[in-house]
């Protein structure tokens, strides 16, 4: 029964993931230095932070909605992370009066502080019934709001070393950063596939109503996605940070963005209940290699933003028409 | 035998129809020929394809193969507006109302009358209220049209939308169970209107269930199963008994198992039970007995489905107890029935069911997943596969393994996945909420089979269904309903047509 392999199908199911690789194969014969270790390791660095959101935001994916607050979120996470982890000797501290705080405890609190912004987004959307595109809409702007006040809009430095060697420093060839989003790639791989939470999510995300019937808690479940997304960022903001050596309020922005281009060219559905953790990678690892390879061909970044919006929009709607009932 | 050229003496046509759904061949050869003037019952059981082809002839669906022919002629309709305007209107099964508007704005949606102002084109507000009135009248009805629709009760709101369809001067109307929610008087006035309308001309397509109805005001009696075409008949030459032969595909007789039940002591005890929307059902009681099927009847409307789904804890109740195993239940939500062994099948499969794009494994074990825990975080695969491989079994499911997605399988074999799913759960009261809506005959027959077995287990069911003669041939007691109340129960045995519809529609 099985039938034969519909080359046209593969084509237009992976429309995006193909012209990108076609994309990058013509820049890597056309410029000097695409293909070399020093770019795939920069290549690397940048997918960790970006990957670890996009998983972030895929659960909220997946049970059809969104979070467009990731990116603010990621930027109030490295703004909470220059504050606890700014030098001790260093001049121009934000906070003098802030003890010297071990990284591992200032990520901890990160996570916390931002786990906590997820359970509102959670709240709002699973009991008052906000559309998720609105409420976190408006979280995006408060978190916004929030992380100007506190920083007074100032940007921040002076980081100790043991928070910049996590962006700098390796084991052997293997950059922290990416055993980081190794860990978390292996622990929602986990979580989808092999967890009653996992397959809630799915369940909430392919039809909502029977899963509530089924006696899935969907409200509780919901609220867990935001508030696990939400430490994500907390966790991509915390490298964003040290890989950048300072943080400000424009950290993070168009992140979320990203993030979700990311899931949908990897096969997450705007139509909910299916993406699959190896394919978000893909989609992450797609849209960075666009973005170095429109660097490498010297594209002005205006066309760049251009380019990486339209990917976006191509990418949804190329999935929805997979599930486009013809009538 | 019949020229391109010559004038047709049917009015509408359609030949060898196919219409294919994910997972259902809908229509598999339909065929229906309209004269002028007449009265044309279209008859099939539920998932015959009656209302699909309906959707055809109106442009709602695009057939996959298939020809229609109006007037002789062979027409493509685009969609529903293109088949308002040759003269094809339609009265959904369905009502599709917009109660927030007045009763003259929804006959007119979507073709205002308008006029001119200067450059714009405007609604014209007068003489859209007066042909609305005009229209009601023709159709007998004394409605204010710039009344509220939403002040109507069901019934009215299903007059004044047969009345749209006057008001569109149509050549053929397409009824689709017209009366499933009117009062006797009611029904009397829209035979009324259908005879009127035959003298004009029309041809009216009839879709019912309702036999004596059928036989009374009909001219020719077509019938579908399965998505086929099986005959046209002159209503005169008709009895029941051929028609439901015709449409069931095999005689009476082998239509329900034997049943090896024996009923036993109470086990579910509902009293007094009233929802929190004054409309819906009130101070209702009853008892469940261990291994009994009981039956649930009741016109569209009569609250069936909303007394249920307040049972499981989906809608929520102000007054009433439920004394289950002689303890009393408190159910919130799903879960507070679920975890006292309390199962649900919905009614509609699609929306509260199947979980669409996921896998079979998932949907049988999405509601029982605790069982499969290992160490209490991680779910144990393979026994979760011996239980889908089990009822995979046990069951019959055709499907090509456990990973399909739900929604490639046919209508019949989503249902027994989601038997499957509250089996796994081991309940002791199965509510089942029209078990066999749209799915094929055979699989109906396995669905009873089920059904029947688990009642000898000793589980109790309660089956709501809108199918007599399933009712009748599978209950061991029915509960018939009217308008949010228990009118009646009535023993299985001495339950036919006539005794249930006369509590069905016992009105206040």
């Amino acid at each position: 029964m099985q039938k034969s392999f519909d080359v046209k199908k593969f084509m237009s199911n992976n429309a995006i993931i193909l012209l990108i690789l076609l994309l990058s194969a013509l820049t890597g014969f056309t410029t000097k230095n695409f293909i070399t270790w020093t770019n795939f390791g920069n290549l690397v660095v940048n997918v960790s932070p970006r990957f670890i959101i996009a998983c972030g935001v895929s659960g909220c994916l997946i049970t059809k909605g969104t979070d467009l607050s990731a990116g603010r979120a990621v930027g109030l996470a490295a703004c909470l992370s220059a504050m606890m982890l700014q030098s001790i000797d260093y001049a121009a501290r934000m906070f003098p009066w802030m003890p010297d705080i071990p990284w591992p405890i200032a990520l901890l609190i990160t996570m916390v502080i931002m786990g906590a912004f997820g359970a509102i987004n959670g709240v709002v959307i699973s009991i008052l019934k906000v559309p998720p595109f609105i409420a976190t809409l408006g979280m995006q702007t408060i978190i916004y709001g929030l992380c100007s006040l506190i920083t007074n809009n100032q940007p921040m430095g002076g980081y100790k070393k043991s928070y910049l060697t996590i962006a700098s420093g390796s084991i052997g060839p293997i950059p922290y950063l990416m055993i980081f989003a190794a860990v978390v790639g292996a622990y929602f791989w986990f979580l989808y596939n092999k967890t009653r939470h996992g397959k809630y999510m799915y369940a909430i995300g392919g039809n909502e109503n029977a899963a509530q019937v089924a006696g899935v808690n969907v409200q509780a479940s919901l609220i867990r996605i935001y508030i696990l997304a939400g430490c994500m960022y907390a966790l991509a903001g915390f490298l964003v940070g040290a890989k950048a050596g300072g943080a400000s309020t424009a950290t993070g922005m168009g992140y979320e963005l990203e993030a979700i281009a990311a899931c949908t060219i990897g096969g997450v559905s705007a139509n909910g209940g299916v993406g699959k953790v190896g394919g978000i990678l893909i989609g992450v690892l797609v849209f960075e290699i666009l973005k170095i390879c429109l660097q490498f061909l010297r594209v002005d970044p205006a066309y760049t933003y251009i380019a990486q919006g339209l990917v976006i929009v191509i990418a949804v709607a190329l999935d929805l028409r997979k599930y486009l009932q013809k009538k | 035998m019949e020229g391109g050229s010559k004038v047709s003496e049917y009015r509408l046509e359609m030949h060898d129809v196919v219409k294919t759904f994910p997972g259902v061949k809908a229509l598999d050869g339909a065929q229906l020929k309209l004269r002028p003037g007449t009265v044309h019952a279209l008859m099939g059981e539920n998932g015959a394809g009656k209302s699909t082809l309906m959707k055809c002839m109106f442009g709602i669906y695009h057939m996959d193969e298939g020809e229609v022919l109006y007037e002789g002629e062979k027409v493509q309709i685009k969609g529903p507006l293109d088949a308002l305007n040759r003269g094809i209107a339609m009265v959904h099964q369905e009502l599709q109302p917009i109660p927030e508007r007045s009763i003259g704005e929804n006959i007119y949606v979507g073709r205002y009358p308008t006029k001119k102002a200067g450059p714009l084109t405007l609604i014209d507000h007068e003489k859209m209220y007066e042909d609305a009135a005009k229209v009601l009248e023709e159709v007998h009805l004394n409605f204010e049209p710039k009344a509220k629709l939403g002040s109507l009760s069901v019934s009215q709101m299903q007059l004044v939308e047969i009345a749209k369809a006057v008001s569109a001067d149509c050549k053929v109307l397409i009824l689709d169970e017209p009366t499933s929610s009117l009062t006797a008087a009611e029904v009397e006035a829209l035979f009324t209107i259908i005879g009127e309308l035959r003298e004009k001309g029309v041809s009216i397509v009839y879709i019912s269930h309702k036999m004596d109805e059928i036989l009374r005001i009909s001219d020719e009696v077509t019938i579908m199963r399965d998505g086929q075409y099986i005959g046209t008949w002159a209503s005169k030459d008709l009895t029941t008994d051929f028609i439901i032969t015709k449409m069931v595909g095999r005689a009476l007789s082998e239509l329900y198992p034997a049943r090896g039940n024996t009923p036993g002591e109470v086990v579910f005890e509902v009293e007094d039970f009233t929802s929190i929307n004054p409309k819906s059902f009130r101070h209702v009681s009853f008892q469940l007995k261990k291994g009994e099927i009981l039956g649930v009847a009741g016109l569209v409307g009569a609250q069936r489905t909303e007394l249920m789904e307040g049972l499981f804890g989906l809608r929520a109740h102000t007054a009433g107890r439920i004394k289950y195993k002689g303890k009393e239940l408190k159910v919130n939500q799903p879960r507070d029935a679920i975890n006292n062994r309390i199962a649900m099948l919905t009614e509609d499969r699609r929306a509260t069911g199947i979980l669409g794009v996921l896998s079979i494994a998932d949907n049988v074990s999405i509601a029982s997943l605790d069982q499969y825990l290992i160490g209490g975080v991680m779910l144990d695969d393979a026994k979760i596969e011996n239980l889908v491989q089990e009822n995979v079994a046990k069951l019959s499911i055709k499907t090509p393994s456990s990973k399909t997605q739900i929604q490639s399988l046919s209508g019949g074999n989503q249902q027994k996945v989601l038997i499957s799913r509250w089996l796994a759960n081991n309940p002791d009261i199965f509510i089942m909420d029209e078990p066999t809506r749209g799915i094929d005959v055979g699989a109906k027959y396995e669905i009873y089979c089920i059904i029947a077995e688990m009642a000898k287990q000793g589980k109790s069911i309660i089956m709501i269904s809108s199918e007599m003669s399933e009712l009748i041939g599978m209950s061991d007691r029915i509960m018939v309903m009217c308008d949010g109340r228990v009118t009646g129960i009535i023993d299985g045995k001495e339950a036919n047509q006539e005794n249930i519809m006369t509590l069905a529609t016992q009105f206040e």
